[in-house]
């Protein structure tokens, strides 16, 4: 009975995925009557990593001033410090200590290419981008939807209605809430435009900047993930034992101290989850900025998974599958290390 | 509230009783909920209104009421609707989402199902053995051009041959929880990793274009969250009245489908709701997947930016049309999701 999951994974998962590790080795070129594949090793990781594509999947490095200094030296001694930690407190295996010093190389280095392309003279690349949106993109939808959901979880009127309303966003395709915020964002003929130039700034166009285009970017998809984590939260608040919460208020337990002792230890494991799922999902963003900002200006809001697109549209298809190859390996690490050491511990938090 | 004998200070920040908020606090809760209610309406009002507006109203500047301040019209409507070819894509994206949650909803839940109830064993090896077979044909055809065919007939007897002598022998095996894990953590592969060689696969088959193989690949992409949703509603039903059906000598699949499945029907409705949502919405695989004849919605949607500019107009009716069914939808069974999410999320 598994057989046909199985038998559709293999034929769309595992052997796409090899066809792809192959081509990412490879040198495609149009020929007369076809095509020629032409095996070159890791060149195309090599072009994407340090050669003439580098400014592409990692960015322009910058001169890091002292502030970025600051924020090396603090994550690499926090990522030492939990690495000694498991070491001497908690009983290291060889596994694990491995996969540990791995994931905190690579968590380095992630860290290192974000820090060093914003540096002053620096210019991320879509690797930059890609772990921006996904980076404060969970963080503020998480923020935001745990907000909302103990806002509607209080014994309030109305919450149905809320709730109904708040879902819808996550409804509304990706391409079209693209479209509609740059309806909204039009400088000149949307609706915020007289208020815009109430303030004088109607010249100004959130486009050509890099900053102002990666916001908009992460507002609509703001928009339309926010929904998501407060589903999801909302209906774990209502399922966090109703007893304790009542005894706490007549014990005289603020609001605070309720949300940090009962509820927070009783939705923490569903909180790890969904945030997994945010982070597995965020890292394929591709609608938003190739409608709304088409990766520009410049490379400013170009994802990864838009990279391997443009990439593949240029024929050059070793390319394009090499990035998809870098993709999955950075969203690899990133959710399994997840997994491993916050979604783990907080089920085991709550047993 | 009269006989409250309180200050009005400690009346506006305390709660009269355990189960109401104070009055200061309701306020505050109300208007953050207000506040971002109008987050949520403000864009999804916008595009609405301006579905009835023309190149000349959108033009001049922002008009913010019907009727007020500008007079709507249904020109946008009956151009998109009528002229434009806008029927055909939708046609794709109704059949394309229906068809390939359908059959995802099926195949994974048979193989939730299984995961739950019966006990698997598959060796390492052969998976290991299996796994060479399959990179070695694919170096053969790719490089030295040996047709296909042989490849696989050859491979087939390597496998068939090995399972005979050397997969007996070793003990390692995988079980359901590694199973189960496998095809769940298929949904972190980034779906541009497996888009090209899918679609140099359909372009073999020719099938490039077709509704088919956005279908397949659709049911593909979303199968492992079926099997992660729809494993948690099985685990959670008894299994008494399965072994009863058993011993009266009903097979698998009629357990399955008379029993299980009814079972569970409200999470397989929330799953099916969501896994619709995700094939409705879908874009990069529909981009390179079709083309003219099975475009889908969020393609046409995002093809729109014309070199005149985007009409905006024109995009509105195309957005409006798309998100009505599925808001709909959804609001009228959002209690499900919720649930289906959050049993979804607790186990994991």
């Amino acid at each position: 009975m598994v057989l046909p999951a199985v038998v559709v994974l293999l034929c769309f998962a595992i052997f796409p995925l090899i066809i792809s590790a192959y081509l990412a080795l490879s040198r495609f070129a149009l020929a007369p009557g076809g095509f020629t594949l032409k095996f070159i090793g890791l060149a195309n990781f090599r072009k994407l990593l340090v050669g003439s594509q580098q400014y592409h999947l990692l960015g322009v490095f910058g001169a890091p001033g002292p502030g970025q200094w600051i924020v090396l030296v603090t994550a690499g001694a926090g990522l030492l410090f939990l690495l000694a930690r498991y070491l001497v407190a908690g009983r290291p295996t060889v596994v694990g200590a491995l996969g540990r010093l791995f994931a905190a190389a690579v968590a380095f280095a992630l860290v290192l290419v974000t820090v060093v392309t914003s540096a002053a003279g620096g210019v991320p690349g879509t690797l930059v981008n890609t772990l921006l949106y996904v980076g404060i993109g969970v963080t503020v939808q998480f923020a935001l939807g745990l907000g909302l959901a103990l806002l509607c979880g209080q014994p309030i009127r109305g919450r149905s209605f809320f709730r109904v309303l708040f879902f819808v966003p996550l409804m509304v395709t990706p391409v079209g809430i693209a479209y509609t915020f740059r309806m909204l964002a039009d400088m000149q003929k949307g609706p915020f435009a007289p208020l815009l130039r109430a303030f004088g700034v109607e010249e100004w166009s959130w486009a050509t900047e890099a900053w102002s285009a990666r916001m908009m970017v992460l507002i609509g998809d703001t928009w339309q993930w926010t929904p998501f984590m407060f589903i999801v939260l909302l209906a774990a608040i209502e399922n966090q034992p109703r007893d304790q919460v009542e005894a706490a208020r007549l014990d005289g337990a603020n609001g605070f101290q309720i949300f940090r002792d009962i509820t927070w230890p009783s939705i923490a494991p569903v909180a790890a989850t969904i945030v997994l799922i945010r982070l597995i999902e965020a890292f394929k963003i591709i609608d938003l900025p190739n409608v709304l900002t088409g990766g520009g200006p410049g490379l400013a809001t170009e994802s990864m998974t838009l990279h391997a697109f443009i990439s593949w549209r240029t024929q050059d298809l070793g390319g394009s599958a090499a990035v998809g190859y870098m993709l999955l390996f950075v969203s690899t690490v990133v959710c399994v290390s997840f997994f491993q050491f916050a979604v783990r511990p907080a089920r085991r938090f709550e047993a | 509230m009269s006989d409250d004998a309180r200050p009005l200070l400690r009346r506006l920040f305390e709660p009269s009783s355990i189960d109401t908020q104070a009055p200061a606090a309701k306020v505050l809760t109300y208007g953050l909920l207000l506040l971002w209610s109008l987050v949520v309406l403000v864009p999804l009002y916008w595009v609405l209104i301006t579905s009835f507006k023309g190149p000349g109203e959108v033009d001049n500047g922002p008009f913010y009421l019907p009727f007020v301040d500008f007079k709507p019209s249904l020109d946008a409507w009956r151009f998109m609707l009528l002229e434009n070819n806008t029927l055909g894509p939708y046609l794709n994206s109704v059949v394309v989402a229906l068809a390939s949650t359908g059959l995802a909803v099926l195949i994974g839940s048979l193989a939730a199902y299984a995961l739950v109830r019966i006990r698997f064993q598959v060796k390492l090896a052969a998976i290991a053995i299996f796994l060479l077979l399959l990179v070695g044909v694919i170096t053969l055809v790719a490089t030295l051009g040996v047709s296909w065919q042989i490849a696989v007939a050859v491979a087939v007897a390597l496998f068939l041959l090995a399972l005979a002598t050397v997969v007996r022998r070793t003990r390692r095996a995988v079980g359901n929880n590694d199973i189960e894990f496998w095809i769940i953590s298929n949904r972190i592969m980034p779906p541009i990793v497996a888009v090209l060689p899918i679609y140099v696969m359909f372009q073999q088959l020719r099938l490039l274009d077709t509704q088919i193989a956005l279908i397949a690949t659709y049911t593909a992409v979303n199968l492992p969250i079926v099997v992660w949703l729809t494993r948690d509603f099985f685990a959670g039903i008894p299994i008494d009245l399965e072994e009863s059906a058993a011993l009266d000598g009903a097979s698998r699949f009629r357990i399955f489908f008379t029993i299980a499945l009814p079972l569970v029907r409200s999470g397989l409705v929330a799953t099916f709701l969501l896994v619709l949502i995700l094939a409705w919405n879908e874009y990069l695989l529909a981009l390179f997947l079709s083309n003219a004849d099975a475009q889908t919605m969020p393609v046409l949607v995002s093809a729109q930016n014309t070199t005149r500019g985007p009409q905006w107009w024109n995009m509105s009716v195309l957005i409006v049309v798309m998100i009505a069914p599925v808001v709909v939808i959804a609001s009228v069974l959002q209690k499900h999701i919720a649930r289906g999410l959050l049993v979804g999320a607790v186990k994991g």
